[in-house]
Formats: C-alpha cells, sequence, structure tokens
C-alpha cells in the first residue's frame, strides 16, 4: 500500500526492511495504550502515512524513527482526546478496587510496612533493564494493569505529558490524577516484585 | 511523623510535581530511619527508569 513510498529513490533511508520493523514497533507502542488491536492498526496506519508523505531530509534512520513516533504520539493522543468524552475515567473498577486493597494489606494498622512486605533491595537496575526477558515481564506487567489506571499511567510515562495536562485532557481532578498514578506505580511495582525480582524466579 | 503509607503518596507525587520544602524535610526525616521506604524510593526510581528506556528502545532506529 506504500509503493510510491517504497519505491521513492528520494529517500533511501526507508526501505521495506525499515517500515516493517518500524511498523511493527508502533503498533506493539499503540496497543498497549489503546488496548484495541484495529484502532492500533489504524492509528499507525494514519502516522505511517502522514510520516511518509514528509519523511525528506533526515540525516539518519534514528532521527526519522523518533519523529515517525512523534507523529504517533500525537495520533494516539488525538484518540484518546476523543474517547475520554465519553468516558469516565476516574471510575472504579472491581480490578481497581482490588489493587487498592491489595495495596493496603501491605500495611498494618498503624500505616507501616508489614515485616513480610516491607520493600526489598532490588540490586542494580542495569542488569534487569539489560535482559531480554525483563522486558517480557515488564510488557506482561503493564498488560495486566487496569484499562482506566494504565491510560493514565502511560500518558504520563510514555507520552510525557506532565501530570495536570493529563488530567485536564482527561476530565479528572488532579488529587485523582495523583491517586490513580499512585495505584498504576504500586501496581507495576508488586507484579515486577513477584515476576521479576522474587528470589529463585528467575536463574541470574 | 510520615508513616511509610505517606511516604508512598509523596514519593509518587514527587514523580509529578515539585513537593515543598516542609514536604521534602519530612520525607528525608523518614526516609532516614526506614530501609523499607528507602527501597521503595529505588523501586520508584527504577520504575521511571525502565519507562524512559521502554519508549526509547520502541523508537530507536534499528540500524
Amino acid at each position: 500500500m506504500h509503493e510510491k513510498h517504497l519505491n521513492a529513490d528520494s529517500s533511501p533511508l526507508i526501505d521495506q526492511d525499515f517500515l516493517a520493523v518500524t511498523r511493527r514497533d508502533m503498533v506493539k507502542f499503540a496497543h498497549l495504550q489503546l488496548r484495541d488491536a484495529s484502532q492500533a492498526e489504524d492509528v499507525v496506519q494514519e502516522a505511517l502515512v502522514a510520516a511518509l508523505d514528509n519523511a525528506g531530509g533526515f540525516a539518519g534512520r534514528a532521527a526519522l524513527k523518533t519523529w515517525i513516533f512523534g507523529i504517533l504520539k500525537n495520533k494516539i493522543v488525538d484518540l484518546i482526546r476523543q474517547q475520554a468524552r465519553t468516558t469516565n475515567v476516574s471510575a472504579l473498577s472491581r480490578e481497581e478496587e482490588n489493587l487498592d486493597q491489595t495495596f493496603d494489606t501491605l500495611f498494618k494498622a498503624n500505616a507501616h510496612w508489614t515485616p513480610g512486605a516491607r520493600p526489598r533491595d532490588w540490586g542494580d537496575p542495569e542488569e534487569s533493564l539489560r535482559q531480554q526477558r525483563f522486558w517480557d515481564v515488564f510488557d506482561a506487567c503493564l498488560k495486566h494493569l487496569p484499562e482506566n489506571t494504565a491510560r493514565v499511567f502511560m500518558m504520563r510515562e510514555f507520552l510525557e505529558f506532565e501530570t495536570p495536562e493529563v488530567c485536564r485532557e482527561l476530565s479528572i481532578s488532579v488529587s485523582n490524577c495523583n491517586v490513580i498514578l499512585h495505584r498504576a506505580r504500586n501496581g507495576l511495582l508488586r507484579c515486577l516484585e513477584k515476576n521479576w525480582f522474587a528470589p529463585g524466579e528467575h536463574p541470574c | 511523623m510520615l508513616s511509610c503509607k505517606e511516604v508512598t503518596h509523596l514519593l509518587s507525587e514527587g514523580q509529578d510535581r515539585k513537593l515543598t520544602l516542609g514536604e521534602k524535610v519530612q520525607l528525608e526525616m523518614h526516609l532516614a530511619i526506614c530501609h523499607g521506604c528507602r527501597n521503595f524510593r529505588s523501586q520508584m526510581d527504577f520504575l521511571r527508569e525502565a519507562c524512559r528506556r521502554y519508549v526509547a528502545d520502541r523508537q530507536r532506529g534499528d540500524d
């Protein structure tokens, strides 16, 4: 479908392999945030078409890919903005309530950690970040977050909005935003603790 | 004295806004004596770094 772009002799940067890899990464990125395969495909398609129409003049593929992802992020934000008008992001699902209850069980009545729940030292983070299996776990933990919680978190951390902008875009109060981000971060930390950092879970 | 639970909230908000001087002082006082919360802070920093790296890796040109 991008025949004319693939053959465009003005852009030797872009070939079939580059497009395939870029597209795959874009779909993964979009799917994680939109949680809908066909929406992800659509938004990636739109972003690629927009990007490739103006892809001249890049010094290298890295710069080009960053720019393409910038377009993708804008498209994702547009879609989230539209959806925010019809969904109540601050509504609590049972999954969110479960996360909150689990978090509460980590503390004694005086709100200090129970001995078993006291956060442990995760050692050298670089070592985890270098391992592909860590990223598989990280991916799985992100997918495991409740939808609305994940949406707020990803706008903050992946689309790199400032927190007040996230609240404004999704029409939620700042304090609600804080509660949701706290829930997301704790949910992810516990998921990583359980599935990656727990002793004996992985051989390295 | 802040409770550990309150500290988790402040550390999370610290990633989203500048904490006030009063908040910082209270936080540091707690962290000075609470090993669990110091680990929690490191874990939060780790999470942010992982997110940053996740996005960067997706965007990197593969050549």
